[in-house]
C-alpha cells in the first residue's frame, strides 16, 4: 500500500447479530488530511470509528491502520492513535489534570512526560484554571474539551474525533476548530464524525456521506456541493401547515425542488432570479431566503431526508 | 388541606414499584431467618441454655429469636428510609416530580414511612410464623409482637429519614452502618446484658434497639415486667421525635 | 506492510530525554511489556485506593472488629461457660480464623460488585482503558491485583486487632493471609461476570441477601458445619468460604496440615480461575462488541 495512506478500508462491515451497522464501506485516508464521516443518527459512524480505533472487531472486509491489521496489532495501533469517543468516559471522581495524567500513564509515558504534556494540553483546551477541579463539577462542554485534550496525550499521529463539538457552545466550537486546524498543520491526521454541516465544511478536506451503514457519496465539500446541488438555494415559506400544496405553483422555477414540512427548497444557480420568478407568478409567500448551497442540501438530495430532524 | 391525604399517591407509587421487584422486596425476610438458624441453632448447639436478664432459663435459639424479630423491624425500616429514600431524593428525582403535583413534603414523608412499615410488618409476620413453627413463641402475649415490631419500625423510620436529610453523598452512609451494625451486635441480641461489665451496661441500655429486643423478648417468652413500660415509652418518644425532625427537614430540603 | 516492531524499539534514540520518549514520537512506538501494562493500570487503581481508602475504613476494619467483640467475646463467653469452647479451644480462638475469611470474602465481594458496575456501565472507564494499548485481560488483571491487595491489608489489619484481643496465638497464623487472598479472589472474579452481564445493580441486593449472607453464616466460620442438618453440609463443601475457613483454622491452630489441604486450595483456585475466564469473556462481549 502507498506509504502515505494511514487508513484503508475495503468492504468494511460491522454486524451486531443480524443487524448490519456498517455495510461494506471503502475508505482511504491519507497522511495529513482531515477526513469526515457525515451522517444522521444511526448511520454507522461510531461503529466505524470504533473499528478504526481498534476497540471493536471487524465483522468482515479489510481494515488497515498505519498499515497494521487491528485484529493482530491492536496494541501497536492504539499506541499511535488518539481517540475521542462519542461518550466522554471520564473518571468524574478525579480532577481534570489527574484524568490526563492517569490516561497518559496508560500509554506507558513517564510521569515527567505526562505532566509536561498535561500542562500543554490544559492550555490547549483552555482548562488551566480548572485543572484541580473534580471533573464531576465541569460543564458538559468543558468535559468535552477535556476528552479532546486527553485524546492528544500520547501525541497521536491519527486523531479520531467522534462528534467532537456536540454540546459545545458556538464560541467553544470555533475555538476548537481553530485548534484542530493547528493540529492538522502540525501533520496530525484527523478523522471526524459529525452531523453538523458547517463543521464538516470547515474542517474536512474530504468526506463521505454515510446513511444506513453505507456510503452515499464521497469527495471534498466543494465537490459534493457542485455535484449534488446548485450554487444557491431559495428557502420559501408559506403561511400554511401543508407546504406540499404549494409545490405545483412553484414548479419550473430553479432546477429542482425539495418539499419539507415547514418550507420548500428551490435549487437554482441564481437565487435572486428564482425569487423574482416567484414574485412574477404573484405567489403569496411568508418569506423567501436566498442562501448558498451547503452539505445539508447534498445530504437531502442523496437521501431524501434532512440530517437533523 | 390535610383532606387531600396525598400521601396515598406516594404510597401507591411504592406499591407499583414493588410489583416490578416483588421478589427482591419479599426476600428481605430471609436475613433474620438465616441468622436464627445459624447463630441461634447452629452456634446455639454449643451454648445450650442461657439465663435472660430477667432470670429465665431458655434455649439459646429461643433467646436469639425475639432479638431477630426486633432487628429485622429495624433493618427493614432503616433500608427504606435511608438508602432507598436517599436514592429517590437525589437520583431518580421521584419527589421533585411528585411535588410538582399538589402533594406536599409532609405527604412524601408519611407515604414513605407507611410503606416502610408495611414492608417491615410483612417481614415481621413471616419471621413470626417461622419462630412460631419452631416453638420459640411461648406466650399469648406474643399476639402483640407484630404491633411491637411496627412500633420499632416507626421509631427507626422517622429517625432514619431525619438523618438522611443531612446526607450529602453515598459516602455518608458509612455513618448509618456505623450506628446500625454495633446496635445489631450489642443490644443484648446475641448475649444477655449480664455478660457485659457493669460499666458498659448503661451504654447498651441507651440504644433504642435494646428496648426493641427487650420488648419482643418479653412478649414472645411471656415474661412481662415493669421495664417493658420504659421500653415502650422510649420507642414512642423516639418515634415522635423522628417524625417531628423528619417533617421539618424535608420541607426545607424539597421546597428549595 | 512489513514493519518489524521489535527491531524498531532497538532503533529508538538511545539517550532520549525521558526513558519512554519513543512512546511520543511518530512511527511505531516502544511497546509496553506485559508487566508494564498491568502495572500502569494498577497505578490508576492505586490512585483511586488512596482516594477512597478512608471512606471504607468503617466497613473494612471496624465492622469485622465489632463482629469479633460480639461473637468472639460476647457469645464466646456463653460458649466457653457452657461447653468449654469448641474442639478444645476457647471460642475466641475458634472464631478468629472464621472471621478473617469472612472479612476476606466481604472485601472481595465489595470490591467486585458496585465498583465493577461503575467501570463497565456507569462511568465506563474500562472503555477508556481499552482505547489505550490494553486488552480486556490487562484491564481485569490490574483490577484483580488491586482487589487482592485490598483483601490482604483488610485481613491483615483484622489479624492484628484479633491478636490484641488475644485471638491469635501462633505465628503459623500468618499462613492464613494467602488463604484469605484466595478466598477474596474466589468470590471476586465470578462476580465480575455478574457486573458485565447484569442490566442494573439491583441484582447485587439479591446476591448479598441470598448468597453472601447465608455463606457467611453457614460456612463453618462461627460453628462447625457438623452442627448443621446433614443435607446442608454438602452445600458448605461446595462454597469457597468453607474451604478457606478450614485452611485458615488449621493455620491459626498451628495444628497438623489438613489431609485435604490440596483439595481446599484447589477449590479456591478453581473458583478464581473459572471466574476469571468467564469474566474476561463477559467483559469482552460487553465492551468490545
Ligand atoms: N453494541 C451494539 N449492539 C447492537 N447494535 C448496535 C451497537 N452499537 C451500535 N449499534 C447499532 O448500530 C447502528 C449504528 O450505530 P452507530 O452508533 O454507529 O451510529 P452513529 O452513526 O454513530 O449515530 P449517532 O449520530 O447517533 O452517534 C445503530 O442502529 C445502533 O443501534
Ligand atoms: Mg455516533
Amino acid at each position: 500500500m502507498a506509504p502515505d495512506l494511514l487508513l484503508t478500508a475495503r468492504n468494511l462491515t460491522k454486524k451486531f447479530g443480524d443487524f448490519t451497522a456498517v455495510d461494506g464501506i471503502d475508505v482511504e485516508v491519507r497522511k495529513g488530511e482531515a477526513f469526515g464521516f457525515l451522517g444522521p443518527n444511526g448511520a454507522g459512524k461510531s461503529s466505524t470509528m470504533r473499528m478504526v480505533g481498534a476497540v471493536s472487531p471487524v465483522t468482515s472486509g479489510e481494515l488497515r491502520i498505519f498499515g497494521l491489521d487491528p485484529e493482530t496489532h491492536a496494541q501497536q495501533i492504539k499506541a499511535r492513535l488518539g481517540n475521542c469517543p462519542q461518550k466522554d468516559l471520564l473518571d468524574e471522581e478525579l480532577s481534570v489534570e489527574e484524568n490526563l495524567w492517569v490516561y497518559g500513564r496508560f500509554f506507558g509515558l513517564s510521569k515527567a512526560e505526562v505532566r509536561e504534556r498535561a500542562t500543554e494540553l490544559l492550555e490547549f483546551a483552555q482548562l488551566t484554571e480548572r485543572r484541580a477541579d473534580k471533573v464531576e463539577h465541569l460543564s458538559g462542554g468543558m468535559k468535552r474539551r477535556l476528552v479532546i485534550a486527553r485524546s492528544l496525550i500520547n501525541n497521536p499521529e491519527l486523531l479520531l474525533l467522534d462528534e467532537p463539538t456536540t454540546g459545545l457552545d458556538p464560541q467553544a466550537r470555533h475555538i476548537l476548530w481553530d485548534r484542530l486546524f493547528r493540529l492538522k498543520r502540525q501533520g496530525v491526521t484527523l478523522i471526524i464524525t459529525t452531523h453538523y454541516m458547517d463543521e464538516a465544511e470547515q474542517l474536512c478536506d474530504r468526506l463521505v456521506v454515510m446513511d444506513k451503514g453505507a456510503i452515499a457519496a464521497e469527495g471534498s465539500p466543494k465537490d459534493l456541493i457542485a455535484r449534488y446541488s446548485t450554487r444557491e438555494v431559495v428557502e420559501v415559506r408559506f403561511d400554511a401547515d401543508d407546504h406540499g400544496a404549494f409545490a405545483d405553483s412553484l414548479s419550473g422555477i430553479g432546477e429542482r425542488m425539495e418539499v419539507l414540512p415547514d418550507r420548500i427548497l428551490l435549487y437554482a444557480d441564481d437565487g435572486d432570479a428564482a425569487t423574482a420568478a416567484i414574485a412574477d407568478r404573484g405567489i403569496d409567500t411568508l418569506s423567501t431566503l436566498v442562501r448558498r448551497s451547503t452539505l445539508e442540501d447534498v445530504f437531502l438530495h442523496l437521501t431524501g431526508r434532512t440530517l437533523i430532524d | 388541606m390535610l383532606g387531600y391525604a396525598l400521601w396515598r399517591f406516594v404510597l401507591l407509587r411504592d406499591v407499583l414499584a414493588f410489583k416490578r421487584m416483588w421478589w427482591l422486596f419479599l426476600s428481605g425476610f430471609v436475613e433474620p431467618v438465616f441468622y436464627l438458624f445459624s447463630i441461634g441453632i447452629g452456634l446455639g448447639a454449643l451454648v445450650n441454655d442461657v439465663t435472660t436478664d430477667q432470670g429465665m432459663v431458655i434455649s439459646y435459639a429461643a433467646f436469639v429469636a425475639p432479638a431477630m424479630l426486633a432487628a429485622s423491624a429495624m433493618n427493614g425500616s432503616i433500608a427504606d428510609t435511608t438508602y432507598n429514600f436517599f436514592a429517590k431524593l437525589k437520583f431518580s428525582k421521584t419527589y421533585d416530580t411528585m411535588l410538582a403535583t399538589p402533594a406536599r413534603p409532609w405527604d412524601v414523608a408519611i407515604g414513605e414511612i407507611l410503606w416502610s412499615l408495611i414492608r417491615g410488618g410483612v417481614y415481621s409476620a413471616i419471621f413470626f410464623v417461622v419462630a412460631l413453627a419452631m416453638g420459640f413463641v411461648r406466650s399469648w402475649w406474643a399476639v402483640l409482637a407484630i404491633p411491637a415490631a411496627l412500633l420499632i419500625g416507626a421509631a427507626f423510620a422517622g429517625v432514619g429519614m431525619w438523618a438522611t436529610t443531612y446526607m450529602r453523598s453515598w459516602k455518608d452512609f458509612e455513618f448509618v452502618t456505623l450506628v446500625i451494625q454495633p446496635m445489631f451486635l450489642f443490644s443484648a441480641t446475641f448475649f444477655p446484658l449480664a455478660v457485659y461489665p457493669e460499666s458498659l451496661q448503661w451504654l447498651v441500655k441507651v440504644m433504642p434497639l435494646y428496648h426493641g429486643v427487650e420488648l419482643q423478648r418479653g412478649l414472645l417468652l411471656g415474661d412481662m415486667h415493669g421495664g417493658l413500660v420504659v421500653s415502650v415509652l422510649y420507642l414512642v418518644v423516639l418515634c415522635a421525635l423522628g417524625l417531628w425532625g423528619a417533617s421539618r427537614r424535608i420541607s426545607r430540603l424539597l421546597l428549595t | 506492510m512489513s514493519e518489524d516492531l521489535s527491531s524498531l524499539s532497538a532503533e529508538a534514540p538511545p539517550a532520549a530525554r525521558h526513558p519512554g520518549a519513543s512512546r511520543l514520537s511518530a512511527g511505531a512506538r516502544r511497546p509496553l511489556g506485559w508487566v508494564e501494562r498491568v502495572g500502569v493500570l494498577v497505578a490508576y487503581h492505586w490512585v483511586l485506593f488512596k482516594r477512597t481508602f478512608h471512606g471504607a475504613l468503617v466497613s473494612r476494619f471496624l465492622l469485622p472488629v465489632l463482629f469479633l467483640a460480639s461473637m468472639g467475646l460476647g457469645v464466646g463467653s456463653l460458649v466457653d461457660e457452657s461447653s468449654g469452647g469448641v474442639d478444645g479451644v476457647p471460642y475466641l480462638i475458634y472464631v478468629v480464623p472464621g472471621l478473617v475469611m469472612v472479612t476476606a470474602m466481604n472485601v472481595g465481594v465489595g470490591e467486585a460488585t458496585w465498583p465493577v458496575m461503575g467501570f463497565i456501565k456507569w462511568n465506563e472507564f474500562y472503555r477508556a482503558m481499552l482505547h489505550t494499548p490494553h486488552r480486556v485481560l490487562d484491564v481485569l488483571l490490574a483490577h484483580w491485583v488491586m482487589i487482592a491487595f485490598n483483601v490482604l491489608i483488610s485481613a491483615g489489619a483484622f489479624m492484628v486487632v484479633a491478636a490484641l484481643f488475644g485471638g491469635v496465638d501462633s505465628w503459623w497464623s500468618l499462613l492464613a493471609l494467602p488463604v484469605a487472598v484466595l478466598v477474596g479472589m474466589a468470590f471476586a472474579t465470578p462476580l465480575f461476570v455478574v457486573g458485565a452481564k447484569a442490566a442494573n445493580d439491583s441484582i447485587y441486593s439479591a446476591v448479598f441477601r441470598l448468597v453472601i449472607t447465608p455463606l457467611m453464616l453457614f460456612s463453618g466460620a462461627f460453628f462447625p458445619i457438623e452442627n448443621l442438618p446433614f443435607w446442608m453440609q454438602p452445600v458448605a463443601w461446595a462454597t469457597p468460604l468453607w474451604h478457606g475457613v478450614e485452611l485458615g483454622r488449621a493455620a491459626f491452630l498451628g495444628g497438623p496440615v489438613p489431609d485435604l489441604w490440596a483439595v481446599h486450595v484447589g477449590v479456591l483456585v478453581a473458583y478464581t480461575l473459572v471466574g476469571a475466564w468467564f469474566s474476561v469473556r463477559a467483559v469482552r462481549d460487553r465492551l468490545v462488541a
